[in-house]
């Protein structure tokens, strides 16, 4: 006789894991972020400022004095060399144009061609400007002038003028720094603003929406649908997953953007920073404040049943957002060593704000970077405890209406 | 499928006592009507079943075991607060809520086509829920219990809101699941409902039941009436012994057959009446008077302390079965 397998089996119906429900449940805020219209916008948004900010930046620092124009007659032009170098060392940039005669070269001063036109001989010269020498050209000429003089003066003693002069040019003051080395760069202070600003951003909106959502599924009644599924503990993870999953894709994007707009107009070519080091780092603390931040947040928003109430209720954690991101934004970038910015960039919620910021300035060495990621990570499954019990006790639990 | 039994629940909210071990059992193949004033205890026992309540005692059993969370899962519930995402579209919401239940993708959109088509908001698949009317709503609420092919119905007041067209359909869907050998268990105040649709109810009193078994069983009184419309019943009810005249209106007598009479305890004892009343004069009908839902209900809540379905007034307006 043949065997007829029992067919009690429902059609369809599998087992669901924990990490099954979990993923639905971040799935689903996944797909309901991504169809958001507010949400694209702020994406397409936070990327133009960041792309537009860079184009700015660049257009500010190239439209600085231009070059130089000193016109050179065929009796100075052998200066050419020497008017050029004279100026980088004094870190003017001088651009040399020839001229047919002295006549010509006047008439191209006076309709502002040239700033400046050196007639005579290369032993002998004279400057001719239309009005007097500018505060740029001035240093220039005058140390070109002084050489002069100081080769004449060496010759007269019987020495040589050229070995004068390279001894000169190597000679360097001894110099011995008593303070912090304090050396100002652009690069590094606006990649620390940028990276202080977005983060903040980034974890407060993904924070609100996680906020925002527990409060949604309980004015909705879905939650007492879903409890009757799923554990409290599977739809906090879940939504914290898929909300952070969807933050973490929109800080890679402006991230990206922005580590794309500063290579390709050349904005970090005079710094010594490590945009890719500083982009990974801003990254890994986004992860850690987005999850520590968010726990808070699904904890503190199931204690309310109204989205009115919802600023209300998480205003303590948004304060404790704002004070690290103040200190990170305006003390920071100017003291990156003032003490306070450093010891808030230890306390765990506070340094993901702050950490990041650090890094981008340079002023954290990497086991400074790796303490404070051991330290916020450490708190973490604190968080997950505590955002849990709150959660799963007060979520179905609606204030009388 | 397997019985849901409910064994001795209590649960207190602060100082207010919801339930004061609640017990019933839902077979397999049977609606179970569950009824009982407002705060009188449903709510809470059904939360309690599904879980998202803990119960200070007792238990729920599925299968003769304690349920789990798995068992559970494969329970189609339906909240006394309706509550659906007002933002995500029908169709969309219906597959998810079936895929938490444990469904495949595939097959819960496929249990998502079906059961729209069979409650007729199928039209409405595309809309985000906020958009239909509350009736549609509720349409939109029952298939989400009914989405991943239940192995048990528990609905909070499903028909409240409804129109008649729904109502229909509703009643249908839930027999049809039960003769599938699906347990259903449903809380209503429509009580002319529940008597049409349920196999067998459930009256709760503030977290106790008072009364459990069939329309049948609930009905039969401890003592029989019989409604006799002939001649007055004056002239002849003194013919009868232990038949004692309950209302005397005209035409109509009721005639209640006391226990321990002769006539009370022997069977077919209410012959007696019908050879009296038809000595006096003709006899229009002559019937067994059984007390509606809708009164023993009535009596059951009202009655503080009494005992039970046997509780019962005499003030009370009777109609023939």
């Amino acid at each position: 006789m043949s065997t007829t397998r029992p067919t009690t089996v429902e059609p369809g119906a599998t087992e669901l894991s924990s990490w099954g429900a979990i993923r639905l449940v971040a799935g689903r805020e996944i797909t309901t972020r991504l169809r958001s219209k507010s949400f694209v916008w702020l994406t397409v948004l936070l990327v133009a400022a960041v792309v537009l900010g860079g184009v700015v930046l660049n257009l500010a620092s190239s439209s600085g004095p231009s070059a130089q124009r000193v016109g050179l007659t065929p009796g100075t032009a052998p200066l050419a060399q020497t008017v050029t170098a004279t100026g980088d060392a004094l870190g003017t940039q001088v651009e040399t144009v020839e001229v047919p005669d002295e006549a010509a070269g006047e008439e191209q001063v006076r309709d502002g061609d040239l700033d400046a036109l050196l007639t005579g001989t290369a032993e002998d010269w004279t400057v001719v400007v239309e009005s007097g020498l500018g505060e740029t050209l001035g240093p220039v000429l005058t140390t070109m002038a002084r050489q002069t003089a100081l080769a004449d003066a060496v010759e007269e003693l019987g020495g040589d003028p050229a070995e004068v002069s390279s001894e000169m040019a190597t000679a360097q003051p001894s110099v011995r720094t008593i303070g912090e080395p304090s050396e100002f760069d652009p690069a590094r202070y606006v990649t620390g603003l940028v990276t202080g600003i977005l983060l903040f951003m980034a974890i407060m909106i993904s924070g609100q929406l996680i906020a925002q959502g527990v409060v949604e599924e309980k004015t909705s009644r879905v939650v007492e649908l879903l409890l009757a599924t799923v554990r409290p503990w599977h739809l906090m993870a879940g939504k914290v997953l898929g909300i952070g999953l969807v933050g973490l894709g929109q800080v890679a994007l402006v991230v990206a953007a922005g580590v794309g707009t500063a290579l390709g107009l050349g904005l970090v070519d005079a710094s010594t920073i490590d945009l890719g080091a500083a982009a990974a780092w801003a990254l890994v603390w986004f992860v850690v404040g987005f999850v520590s931040y968010a726990l808070l947040m699904a904890g503190l928003g199931a204690l309310v049943s109204r989205q009115e109430d919802v600023g209300a209720v998480t205003t303590p954690v948004t304060f404790l957002m704002v004070v690290p991101y103040v200190v990170g934004v305006s003390v920071a970038p100017w003291a990156p060593d003032n003490p306070l910015v450093v010891w808030l960039s230890y306390v765990p919620l506070c340094s993901p704000l702050l950490m990041p910021v650090r890094i981008a300035l340079g002023s954290a060495e990497t086991w400074e970077a790796l303490l404070a990621l051991g330290l916020s990570v450490a708190l973490i499954p604190v968080l997950v405890w505590l955002a849990a019990k709150i959660y799963s006790n007060a979520v179905l639990r609606t204030a009388p209406a | 499928m397997a019985t849901l039994e409910i064994d001795s629940l209590t649960k207190s909210y602060g100082s207010v006592r919801a339930l004061r071990g609640t017990s019933f059992d839902v077979r397999a193949g049977e609606i179970f009507g569950f009824v009982g004033s407002n705060g009188a205890g449903k709510t809470t026992t059904m939360r309690i079943v599904l879980g998202v309540l803990a119960a200070d005692a007792g238990e729920v059993r599925w299968d003769g075991r304690p349920i789990d969370a798995d068992a559970r899962r494969r329970i189609g519930y339906m909240p006394e607060e309706r509550g659906l995402y007002p933002r995500m579209p029908v169709g969309d919401q219906l597959t998810y809520l079936a895929r938490l239940h444990g469904l495949s993708a595939g097959a819960a959109r496929d249990a998502m086509t079906r059961w729209t088509d069979t409650l007729g908001v199928a039209e409405r698949r595309g809309d985000e829920v906020q958009k239909l009317s509350l009736g549609n709503q509720q349409r939109v609420q029952l298939a989400a219990a009914l989405a991943h092919d239940p192995d048990a119905l528990v609905l909070d007041e499903p028909f409240s809101g409804l129109d008649p067209v729904a109502v229909d359909v509703m009643s249908d869907v839930l027999r049809d699941r039960a003769d599938a050998g699906v347990p259903v268990v449903f809380s209503s105040h429509q009580l002319d409902l529940v008597e049409r649709l349920c196999d067998r109810v459930g009256i709760i009193r503030d977290g106790e039941m008072v009364a459990v078994g069939t329309i049948a069983e609930l009905r039969r009184t401890e003592t029989e009436r019989w409604v006799v419309d002939g001649p007055p019943g004056a002239s002849w009810i003194g013919a009868v012994p232990g038949a004692r005249a309950v209302s005397l209106e005209g035409s109509r007598t009721v005639v209640e057959l006391a226990p321990g009479s002769r006539a009370g305890d022997a069977p077919g004892g209410e012959q007696a009446v019908l050879h009296a009343a038809l000595a006096a004069g003709p006899v229009h009908e002559f019937a067994v008077v059984r007390p509606s839902l809708t009164e023993l209900y009535r009596d059951v809540v009202s009655s503080a302390g009494a005992d039970g379905a046997a509780a019962r007034t005499e003030t009370k307006e009777e109609v023939p079965a």
